[in-house]
């Protein structure tokens, strides 16, 4: 039997604790709808959509009131947009176009896989589907896109890392009049992952099957509450609470996506225990990390207390789910953790030490904002930057930034919604063009060859 | 199916009475209940069972939530499978 503590301290996490799963996103293979003319493949993928997503938003609605967890998000992935548009090189937008009116037709919140797959090298469709990525995130609503550009098996594409550089800055100039906003719906990978739920990432990879159902938990809110009530442990003490909080967690999200699943007649994919922060207080990873005990996120030990976070985190759901996938551990978008957003404003937070946290997190340089002025080999420098930490340490990494058009350090760039505030980071101003424009691959690291 | 209902607030006379008679009309029965004063707050938790529920369950919550309103007081119902998911291993 229940006790009552059990019982309140369940709805004081969803009531005081922002607890909430964050999206149900629904996996769509959408490989047997290509056809031999863009206009016909878009016809079928949208048809396949509506048709397989119908329920999506219904079935999330009504699992929220029954278990009494709201349920943040609807969401669908497909199959990597590039190859679908393989065939109809320069028409990629016809695609796109029937993407985005089939998400708004079933009513989710975004539908994620705008993306192509260039780590180890890059097709001409591959190059002209990444060239139409800009244009497309101008002018659609729901559409995220994604490249992956390198993985500890292949090494890393230094030549898709130039065109990326390019890609965000053209992105930015094309959504100025909405601070860039363009670029706060792509991210760059190394070993991206097939099975992600969250946003902008997610795709539905192709050793994926027809229908899944993947769901992410959020919850950095009841890791904050649970720490505040042992002010004293040591720090092993410490990771063991975060890890029964990850447990507990992770059991709701399963519990959803096998409902889920079930109601809307698709298989099982993975539960993503990811600490996802959003911009309201009492919901940050920032906050965790200074409740542990550094005075400010971004402060030195910022890295070891992450590094112990992401790993109690990852720890608590493994045991709580049969099937633990895509990112699961802390993410550290600075736009969307007011505790990230804080200390960047007082100058703590720096994009260095970001870039060390991203080696012991799940995730990278996320949501972050940077001089609109800023060089586009630098923006791939940057990338170069992240992608080595992943390939290294056989990791995910990623970059999502934001060249604020007409916006400079100091100033601060307003998203709304999830995606929250940022005040725009320095850039280091030192060229790296010479680096960038030399082009090809970069090796794979010797662990990267195990057979 | 079962499902734990939760009652929160401030204690006051014909709280039970008022949940319960809502409960019986809608042909739901209860088949646990503790009370208790917790951090000057009732609390309430009953076990019902559901299957024979004149309401679906999303209306069923949206139902006792409006009560809660009309009492002055927080009304939960959550299907017992998320408490079991989250406390039993």
């Amino acid at each position: 039997m229940l006790s009552n503590n059990e019982i309140l301290e369940t709805i004081n996490m969803v009531k005081e604790e922002h607890f909430d799963v964050r999206t149900i996103t629904m996996g769509i293979s959408l490989l047997p709808c290509i056809r031999e003319s863009a206009e016909k493949t878009a016809d079928a993928v949208y048809d396949t959509i509506c048709k397989r997503a119908e329920n999506i938003v219904k079935v999330g609605e009504e699992l929220s009131a029954m278990y009494g967890v709201p349920i943040v998000n609807k969401r669908i992935s497909i199959t990597p947009a590039s190859l679908l548009t393989a065939n109809f090189v320069g028409e990629e937008i016809v695609l796109a176009r029937a993407l985005d009116r089939a998400a708004k037709t079933v009513g989710v919140d975004f539908l994620g896989g705008y993306s192509a797959l260039v780590h180890k090298s890059m097709t001409a469709a591959e190059r002209s589907f990444i060239n139409s990525i800009p244009e497309v995130l101008a002018t659609t609503d729901k559409l995220c896109s994604s490249v992956n550009v390198g993985t500890t098996r292949s090494g890393i594409n230094l030549d898709a890392i130039k065109l990326i550089g390019e890609i965000i800055k053209k992105s930015a100039d094309l959504t100025a009049d909405k601070d860039g906003f363009g670029c706060a719906k792509f991210v760059v990978f190394c070993n991206a992952v097939e099975d992600n739920p969250f946003m902008a990432g997610a795709f539905h990879g192709i050793g994926e099957g027809d229908t899944v159902i993947n769901v992410g938990v959020s919850g950095p809110g009841v890791v904050h509450h649970a720490l505040k009530n042992v002010p004293d442990a040591d720090i092993t003490e410490v990771a063991e609470v975060i890890k029964k909080t990850a447990f507990k967690i992770t059991r709701v999200g399963q519990l959803i996506a096998k409902e889920a699943a079930k109601r809307l007649n698709a298989e099982f994919g993975i539960v993503d225990l990811s600490l996802a922060p959003t911009p309201v207080v009492g919901d940050s990873v920032g906050h965790v990390l200074e409740e542990m005990g550094i005075e400010t996120v971004g402060g030195h030990g910022t890295t070891a207390a992450l590094a112990i976070l992401n790993d109690a985190v990852k720890k608590g759901g493994t045991m709580a789910s049969p099937r633990v996938g895509g990112l699961s551990g802390a993410f550290i978008p600075v736009s969307e953790d007011i505790g990230m957003i804080e200390s960047t404003a007082a100058g703590v937070l720096t994009l260095s030490k970001l870039e060390a946290m991203t080696a012991v997190c799940s995730v990278g340089i996320d949501m972050v904002a940077v001089p609109g002025d800023t060089p586009a080999s630098t923006i791939s420098a940057m990338i170069a930057d992240e992608m080595a930490i992943g390939m290294v340490n056989s990791k995910t990494t990623a970059v999502r930034v934001i060249p604020v058009p007409g916006k400079t350090v100091g100033d601060y760039v307003e998203f709304g919604g999830l995606l929250g505030r940022a005040p725009i980071m320095q850039v280091m101003n030192v060229s790296a063009e010479k680096f960038i424009n030399r082009g090809g691959k970069i090796p794979a690291p010797i662990h990267g060859n195990k057979n | 199916m079962k499902s734990i209902i939760t009652v929160i607030g401030k204690d006051k006379a014909g709280i039970i009475a008022k949940v319960s008679t809502k409960l019986a009309d809608n042909n739901i029965n209860i088949e646990d209940i503790s009370q208790t004063i917790m951090q000057n707050y009732f609390t309430m938790v009953m076990l019902v069972e559901i299957s024979n529920s004149k309401l679906d369950f999303t209306n069923l919550v949206c139902e006792m939530k409006a009560l809660g309103e009309e009492i002055g007081v927080d009304v939960y119902v959550q299907h017992e499978d998320v408490f079991n998911s989250m406390h039993k291993i």
